[in-house]
Order: C-alpha cells, then structure tokens, then sequence
C-alpha cells in the first residue's frame, strides 16, 4: 500500500518536472550550450586560425570567412617537426608499453591473489605520484648526465614510465577487483596455473580497462614538460619543445602558432576523446567507477 | 599462494627512479654545492642553505606566489567545474556532445595551451579578448604585463576546470534521484535541495578533486614558463628551474625542492586520507 502510494507519487512529480522542464528548461540547455561553446572556443579558435594566412589571422574584427590555406602546416613540417613528433611518439608509446608489462602483474599481486601488505604497496605507489617531480629532478639531472643519459629518449622512456606506474597499478586494480570471484575459483579448481589464470582469464576481461589505463598514460607522457625541458637539449626533444622553439625561431605569427599546436595536440585529443569514458576513473587512480 | 614476485620489477622501478633522488635531493640540500664554482665538489654545512632560502626575498616570493596561483586556481577550477557538472547532469539534447566538448581543454597539450592563450587569447593587441571587451568600450588590457598572475590563474583555470568538472559529474549521477524526487515532494526550494541534500552527497568528490587538483596545480612549470615568465608568476617549481640549470646552485636548490616536497606531502596526506576512505569502499575480495 505504502510502495504504491510512493511509486504514484513520484510519477505525479515526475509528470510535473517534466512540465517545468519545458517552460525552463530549454532556457537552461541553451545555456549549457553557450557555455561549451564558449569554453571550447579557444581550441575551436585554434583550428579555424590553423587554416588563415598570417594577414587574415590578425584582423580585427576577426575574419570568420576566409580563403583556406595549407601553408602554416607546409611551415610548420618544413621547420623540421618530424623528428620532434618522432620522439613524443617514442617516448610515450615505448614507456606505455612498459607501464603495462609492468603494472599488470603488480596489480595482480595486489587484488586476485593479494599479498598480505597490498594496502601498504597501494599507498607507497600512490604516495610517489604525489610528490612533485621538481623535488627529484636535480639528482635525476646529475645522475642521467654521470651515466650519459642526458638528451636520449631512452632516459624519457624510463622516466615516463616511473611516473606513470603508479597511476596504472591503481587503475588496473581496480579493473582486476570487479572480476567475479566464482570466474577465479572456477578456473582454480579446473586446475589453472598463475600464467594460464592471468592470460585466459584475467587479461581478457580487463582488456577494455587496459586500453583506457594505456590511453591515460599515453596522454600524460605526451604532454609531459618539465622533464623535457630539464632532461633534453637537442636530439631528444619532444613536441611541447618544438613549439618553443618555433616561438623563438619564426617569431609570433599567430596562424603558424596555432597551425604547430593543432598537430602537437592531435594524438592527444584523440586519445582522450577515446578513452573518455574511462576518464574520470583515471583521474581519481580508479576511485570512482 | 600469495606471491610478491610480479611486484618486485614495478617496486624496483619505482625506488630506483622516483624515490632514490628525493633521498639524494634531500642530502644535496645539506651540502655548498655549485657546479660552476666548487671545484671538489659538495661539502657538507648543514642547515645552512635552509636559514639562507629563508632570507631570500625571491624564495619567500616565489613561496607566496604558488599559494596564490594554486589557491586561486583550484578554487576558480571547482566552482566553474560544479557549475559545468550541474548544467550537464541535467537531460538534454546532445548532452553527449557538448560533455565530450567540455572535456577538450584538459587534453589540449599544456605547452600549446600557455602559448595560444598568451597569444590569440589574451594578446594585447590581436587578442580576443580584448577585442571582445572592446565592443563594449573597454579599452584594451595589457594582460600579461599588468596581471600576470591574474593571467596564469585564467590560464589553469581553462585547463583544470575539465578535471573538476568530471569527478563531480561522477559525484552526481551516483546520487540516488529518488531521494531529490522526495525533498521536491516535500516542498524543498531547488536551492536547499542542492544545499542539504546534493552538497552533502558531493563532500568526498569534492574533497578528492581538490586535492587532486591541487598536487598537480601545486607542480605548474608550462604555463610559467611560457606565458608569464617575471617575479610576479614565478612559482616554486619555476625558481627552483632557475637556480639550478641557470644558476647550477646544487644545494640552495635542492633546500627548495625539499621545501616543495614538504609543502606536497603536507597536501598529499590529506588526499591520502580521502584515498584510504574511497580504497575501502572498493574493496571487493581483497581484504
């Protein structure tokens, strides 16, 4: 009786939401759409200005309607953005494939058949995401140049993959904690070793988390400065240096400033924009589902 | 069978690259060491660096600074990430989109985000901005120049608001709706709705994005570094940058890095008190 009275409530409500929506509410998704537009606008703006010629870039009022032209990116590949887009993509897909080989089997010794100190690991892993990397750089410096690592991928490769770690072993973690236990134990019984229960079992059923783990890494190792900056000087230097160096060679002409950062933020955007779903879950080390 | 063994290649990693130089960074920041002047390389004094940053007008600068930037930052991220969430949590067409739209600033390469702001965006003479406040008769700003750290904190904000904007829609649509349906029943304003009930709901998502965002705005060097460079904006990570690739001040700037480090872990036991909460409530069989 109670349910019932309940459940004709919320339709009575339910019913007048819906009115007060469409007197309101279209009010407010137009609003919502303005501000998207206006919040994606500077990258909107980025795009549109790839494509002008640097005089129609700087017109006032600004040009919406304009002859389309290549050139910023015939600029932009011409002052040599290969080798630099070549080490971004080094660095970040070599240390994700690293990330990977070596967060997997870490995170399986922390949830399916967990050690007895995981949560002491958990913590230790997540308290070296949070130190600031400028706290460690000047050992990182001296020590890359004692071994002669300075200024080489590989020593972009090894840091990335440092930092990404512990962000990996969470998120796959989590991932690994909503396999149903009965799967586990019934592969146990049928007699699965560690290696058969981890690659005909577990792996195929965290592989979509996997992918998104991968994407998240992907993205921090791309856009990834500082160390970059400190570690690198000529040969190794990755997109984000590309285009300060573009800055301080071409001068600031906005269509070819805009035309470089299009294709240095490309991959990422992509990336992102797939692995959206699993974004949130990244961001918070997989707290949040 | 428990074994440890696939933990220890990701533990070794993880110590040798991410530990080991905290640990030297802290011995260095006890020692007069400057690579273009002490030819024999550290000797040890001590405290001493800690009692000479502390004087120093640009340390203490550069200290206040990162408090500024990153309050200002988180708190203009959150409240315009709380404002994105509510308006996407509603239902409306192309609610997909426009989510997928609003998540872009977050992806867009930092580097590239620092420089097309201080350009296209806030560019005193070709800038929108000024453009846009210019059809409305104010005369243009010289962003940069005159608020550069108003400049920066506009710059984060764009860029973190994304972040801010997505554990809180989480933090929404985990809220039971049948709860909100009987508060409106009851007569509750849509004001005290979100006050009692919604805010109360979001407190650990909030708590989480804020620290969160914190330690990573705490660490800001690309948008420093590329926009604003100056004593105004120049923040920890920034002056720290400086005294030791241009100044090769080994110790002075480990004795700051340390300081940072502390600034952080100070931060970071907070998160991790949230974290230890939200490990528990995601449990599963692993206890």
């Amino acid at each position: 009786m109670t349910t019932r009275t309940a459940t004709e409530l919320i339709t009575v409500t339910s019913t007048r939401r819906r009115r007060t929506q469409g007197r309101y509410g279209w009010m407010l998704s137009a609003l919502t759409w303005i501000v998207a537009l206006l919040t994606v606008f500077p990258f909107i703006w980025m795009i549109i200005t790839a494509f002008k010629s640097e005089v129609d870039a700087v017109t006032l009022p600004p040009k919406l309607f304009f002859e389309p032209t290549l050139e910023q990116f015939q600029t932009a590949f011409a002052n040599n953005f290969l080798p630099f887009f070549q080490n971004s993509i080094t660095s970040s897909v070599v240390s994700v494939v690293l990330v990977m080989v070596l967060a997997l089997p870490a995170a399986y010794a922390l949830s399916i058949r967990p050690i007895r100190a995981w949560r002491d690991v958990m913590f230790f892993l997540l308290s070296t995401r949070m130190l600031p990397i400028a706290g460690a750089i000047i050992p990182i410096y001296l020590i890359s140049n004692w071994l002669g690592l300075l200024d080489q991928t590989v020593l972009l490769i090894i840091m990335y993959t440092a930092m990404n770690l512990p962000l990996a072993v969470w998120l796959i973690r989590s991932f690994m904690v909503e396999i149903p236990k009965e799967i586990l134990e019934a592969a146990r019984v049928d007699g699965a070793n560690f290696y058969q229960e981890l690659w005909r079992i577990v792996w195929p059923m965290v592989a979509p988390g996997l992918a998104a783990t991968a994407l998240l890494c992907f993205i921090f190792s791309w856009n990834e400065f500082f160390l970059a900056r400190s570690l690198t000087s000529v040969q190794a230097q990755t997109v984000p240096l590309y285009l300060v160096g573009f800055i301080s060679t071409q001068g600031l002409f906005l269509a070819k400033l805009s035309a470089a950062s299009l294709l240095a933020t490309l991959p990422v955007v992509l990336a992102g924009l797939l692995a959206q779903k699993q974004l949130v879950r990244g961001l918070s080390l997989g707290a949040i589902k | 069978m428990k074994v440890a063994l696939p933990l220890y290649p990701t533990m070794i990693v993880v110590l040798l690259v991410s530990q080991l130089p905290f640990l030297l960074t802290l011995w260095y920041s006890l020692n007069d060491w400057n690579l273009a002047t002490s030819q024999d390389g550290p000797e040890f004094i001590g405290l001493a660096n800690y009692a000479e940053i502390f004087t120093e007008p640009e340390f203490l600068q550069a200290a206040g600074n990162t408090a500024i930037m990153t309050v200002g930052a988180v708190l203009i991220s959150f409240i315009v990430g709380l404002l994105l969430a509510l308006l996407v949590n509603r239902e409306f067409r192309g609610r997909g989109v426009v989510r997928t739209l609003l998540i872009i600033p977050f992806l867009v390469l930092p580097a590239a985000t620092a420089l097309l702001w201080k350009n296209t965006m806030l560019g005193t003479t070709y800038g929108i901005v000024n453009w846009v406040i210019g059809l409305v008769g104010i005369p243009p700003v010289d962003w940069l120049g005159q608020h550069p750290m108003l400049s920066v904190i506009i710059i984060l904000s764009w860029q973190w608001s994304p972040f801010f904007m997505l554990i809180l829609l989480a933090g929404l649509q985990s809220e039971d709706p049948s709860i909100i349906e009987a508060a409106k029943v009851d007569g509750a304003r849509s004001f005290d709705r979100f006050r009692y009930l919604t805010w109360r709901h979001l407190r650990p998502y909030s708590e989480l994005s804020v620290v969160l965002g914190s330690i990573y705005i705490i660490q800001t060097f690309d948008a420093v570094y590329l926009a604003a460079q100056g004593s105004a904006t120049t923040n920890l990570p920034y002056y720290l940058y400086q005294r030791a690739f241009r100044g090769l001040e080994i110790g002075q700037a480990s004795a700051m890095a340390v300081i940072v480090l502390i600034a952080t872990l100070i931060i970071a036991s907070i998160g991790l008190r949230v974290a230890s909460n939200l490990l528990k409530s995601t449990e599963g069989r692993a206890s």
